[in-house]
């Protein structure tokens, strides 16, 4: 076909070595904490690893994941099934309520629980927070794909006499399947990352090994050793999710049919499931936030001092946040590019060696950035500029995905008509990929912003000395029992992080334009 | 006054040659088709003419001015070409005024330009609405009438009518024609489709291993192909093994004038593979001159049906087609006699 020879255009040189710097900018962590393990000498790193307390923390990520990432696969994609594919009475606003937990950081979560009842800890308390947090990131994606998905393939299941339920199984699940594989990695990586609700349970796990380490003693050989586990555990998962979606590939039916999948009865269901999601709303959405109000109606005073006013901590919080979002947008722009409309294989490479900071922590990063600046560039450490550079590297994936996603609505093709038509390069950029692409930049924005405003571990430090985020000062506020004093910056930070959670919403929700499908 | 003089074109991604050495001439006010089958360079050498892609050797001029020799090239905004992509590929963040109004200047897109062309494509008071709650069909003909609004010297249509439904394919193909013929601007259409290229374009360009090769009017390419695969490519075609004797040949279907255009490519006596088109045989259920068949089964199209008939005589192999005028009262099974007339193109029997 001529399409697949046109394809391999030239590679505008700029974009490339963009591309090749973020890239290799991305990569930087993983090369510093290799690095400074050398330094550490592998004796010495062989004799931190194989102790006993690293068995015990595998042991207490592994039953944490395995069970969280079940219930959390089950519950999201129970939920995202009502909301789509039944009648169930309130849907729409159900819709709404199940994403917002989201914009909840589950640190804040664990403090709604543990401030009110002490009991909620260890174990037991880590699956429930964890899953109540988590459980969107399975539920968004798996409603996407069922809006989306065909639904003639369940229907002609059933003509060929599979039962509704049968149907269901062995048709719409395997449809979603691939979906729900993702979400559950995604649950995976962020419980790997998790610090701050770990460390208020109480419950012991590499992230809070690693930080006490780091801590109470900076002790780098130990930190090193184990975030170099930690690593290792991020790429696994990643590789495998990577595998999974190769071999699990779903013949898509074509765009066009996109007819509305007809609505299953619940009948005597209806009540039941709408108690269930009701009960879940209410332990993800509404504990957190009735705690905050509590905390806040009742007030407190703290023994610490307050080093910086909740309209201070949340100037710097927006400062920061912003300027991470920016750049991180910035960054992934070249890459997207180069990745929608070069897709040679060289390209693929470098677009996947991207991903790898997908299987990185926010402290692993974080710990790698204190390394680099204090051997080898000590004005940069304790500065902003060190916290937003995490920040971008960090959400870098986040962005990707929205930017990729905003280019692809921009084919080239519309740029070659506009030529053609008379209009000069740059005139074409403003006036035709400009305003297409705008939006998903704007939906990147959004979706680092909503992050960096709930991040903690790395905030944790690479914040500059003296300054004091909404996060942070939570966290030295819960650290010091006074949760009345805390509350008023949890709700600061669920208030900045709703807005582009809301924002976001839309866009993930807006309706493919026919450019979508062309491309 | 040629339009479009192309010499020498050559056009090559990476390893792939597309285009090797194609020449063409487009008369100026002409509608050409330029046909060949997916993969033959036809998008290409439509790229290169609108200078999205540029030649690697060879010469493009479009009305007399070189555009693209291989080091001077002129940038596709200054070329005055309009262009319409396979996709309709319509601005999906601009009305369907935005638009039409995309390539003219702000005082121009006030005046009566733009609903003048809406007007002129059907589409009058659909101005403000988004490309996506168009049809394929209207997408289509916006795209038209945004690429006529630059008042283009020469129009590109790449594949129009491929994405439409085939039902709606025939009746976008009229009204467009109607359209260009209105405004008389040169076009260049690129299909797949043989059908069309010979119901619509004055010329065919058959585009073949990255040359041009054969051109001509829809009728002398459907009469005169150039050889057996041509003959084939551009319509049913039967061929029948013959022999010529001077300025007849003797078939199993009957005897046939050689036409004129091919008398010099086959001698004066021998062997030869003729081509007899569905619509020159006549088919009767009598017994008489001709070749005896046995019907296989009948195509009823409406306006005419195709029978298709299994020879029984071993001078002629294989199944033809016969075309006939409204419906055959003919059953499968049915002894029948084929007899041909007319003229008919005769190549040189391929020794083997």
């Amino acid at each position: 076909m001529p399409g697949v020879v046109r394809a391999r255009r030239r590679i505008p040189r700029a974009v490339l070595i963009a591309s090749c710097l973020v890239a290799v900018l991305l990569l930087l962590p993983l090369a510093f904490l290799l690095l400074e393990a050398r330094q550490v000498g592998w004796t010495e790193l062989s004799a931190l690893l194989f102790r006993r307390v690293t068995a015990t923390l595998l042991w207490n990520m592994v039953q944490l994941a395995v069970v969280v990432t079940a219930l959390a696969a089950v519950i999201g994609t129970g939920a995202a099934w009502c909301v789509e594919r039944s009648d169930l009475p309130g849907r729409r606003l159900l819709a709404m309520l199940l994403v917002l937990p989201l914009a909840i950081p589950d640190f804040v979560v664990a403090f709604g629980w543990v401030s009110v009842l002490p009991a909620v800890s260890g174990y037991g308390g880590a699956v429930l927070v964890m899953t109540a947090g988590l459980y969107p990131l399975v539920y968004l994606p798996v409603a996407a794909s069922l809006r989306g998905a065909d639904p003639s393939q369940e229907e002609t299941a059933r003509t060929l006499g599979l039962g509704p339920w049968r149907a269901f199984w062995h048709v719409t699940l395997r449809q979603t399947r691939p979906t729900i594989l993702a979400g559950c990695l995604l649950v995976s990586l962020a419980l790997l990352a998790e610090y701050g609700a770990f460390e208020i349970l109480g419950y012991q796990t590499f992230t809070t090994e690693i930080f006490t380490e780091f801590q109470a003693a900076i002790n780098a050989p130990a930190a090193c050793a184990l975030s170099l586990v930690v690593v290792l555990i991020g790429l696994v998962v990643l590789a495998g999710e990577g595998a999974l979606r190769d071999r699990g590939r779903v013949a898509r039916a074509a765009h066009n049919s996109s007819r509305a999948a007809p609505r299953h009865r619940l009948g005597r269901w209806r009540w039941p499931a709408v108690g269930a999601l009701g009960s879940l709303i209410a332990v993800a959405l509404g504990m957190p936030i009735g705690v905050i109000v509590y905390w806040m109606v009742r007030g407190g005073s703290s023994t610490l001092p307050q080093s910086a006013s909740v309209a201070n901590a949340a100037g710097h919080t927006v400062l920061y946040s912003a300027a991470a979002a920016a750049v991180a947008t910035a960054l992934a722009m070249p890459v997207a590019l180069l990745a929608v409309r070069s897709p040679i294989r060289a390209v693929r490479l470098l677009e996947r060696s991207t991903y790898i900071v997908q299987g990185l922590p926010g402290l692993v990063i974080a710990l790698a950035l204190v390394f680099f600046a204090l051997h080898y560039l000590p004005f940069v450490y304790q500065t902003s500029g060190l916290l937003i550079g995490a920040y971008a590297i960090l959400f870098f994936p986040l962005a990707y995905v929205a930017v990729r996603a905003s280019v692809m609505q921009a084919p080239v093709a519309l740029e070659e008509v506009a030529r053609s038509l008379g209009r000069r390069p740059l005139a074409v950029r403003l006036r035709v990929t400009l305003p297409l692409i705008a939006p998903g930049l704007a939906a990147a924005f959004c979706l680092v912003f909503l992050s960096a405003v709930t991040e903690l571990t790395a905030t944790l430090i690479l914040v500059p000395t003296g300054v004091q985020t909404l996060a942070t000062q939570f966290w030295a506020f819960t650290g010091n029992v006074s949760y009345g004093a805390a509350a008023p910056y949890a709700a600061a930070m669920v208030a900045i992080s709703v807005v582009p959670g809301i924002l976001l919403g839309r866009w993930f929700d807006r309706r493919p334009t026919r450019s979508a499908e062309l491309s | 006054m040629t339009a479009i003089t192309i010499t020498g074109l050559h056009k090559a991604f990476r390893d792939t040659a597309v285009l090797r050495g194609l020449d063409l001439e487009i008369e100026r006010g002409s509608l050409a088709a330029i046909l060949g089958p997916s993969g033959s360079g036809k998008t290409t050498l439509l790229r290169v003419i609108a200078g999205l892609d540029r030649a690697d050797r060879g010469q493009v001029s479009l009305a007399g001015e070189v555009v693209d020799n291989g080091r001077h090239f002129v940038r596709p905004e200054r070329r005055r070409v309009g262009y319409v992509p396979q996709e309709a590929s319509l601005f999906p963040h601009l009305t369907v005024e935005q638009n039409v109004g995309f390539g003219i200047t702000r005082p121009a897109r006030r005046g009566a330009r733009v609903s003048g062309l809406l007007e002129m494509v059907g589409l009058g008071g659909l101005g403000g609405r988004y490309p996506h709650e168009l049809s394929g069909g209207q997408q289509q003909r916006v795209a038209l009438a945004r690429a006529l609004a630059i008042d283009p010297q020469l129009l590109l249509l790449d594949e129009p009518f491929s994405a439409l439904d085939p039902s709606l394919r025939a009746s976008v193909r009229e009204e467009v024609r109607g359209i260009l013929a209105a405004t008389g601007i040169t076009t260049l259409l690129v299909t797949h489709d043989q059908e069309e290229a010979l119901s619509v374009a004055d010329q065919v360009a058959v585009l073949r291993d990255g040359r041009v090769a054969q051109f001509g009017t829809p009728q002398q390419l459907y009469s005169d192909p150039i050889d057996v695969e041509m003959a084939r490519f551009l319509g049913d075609a039967n061929l029948v093994d013959g022999t010529v004797a001077g300025p007849v040949v003797q078939t199993p279907l009957g005897a046939l004038m050689v036409r004129p255009s091919s008398r010099w490519a086959v001698p004066l006596s021998g062997a030869a593979v003729v081509l007899v088109r569905p619509e020159q045989i006549a088919i009767s259920s009598a017994f008489g001159a001709g070749a005896p068949g046995r019907v296989l089964h009948s195509e009823f199209h409406g306006h005419d049906s195709v029978i298709e008939v299994a020879s029984e005589t071993p001078l002629l192999r294989g199944v033809i087609r016969v075309r006939i005028q409204g419906s055959a009262k003919l059953e499968p099974d049915a002894r029948v006699t084929l007899s041909a007339s007319g003229e008919a193109q005769a190549w040189p029997m391929p020794s083997a």
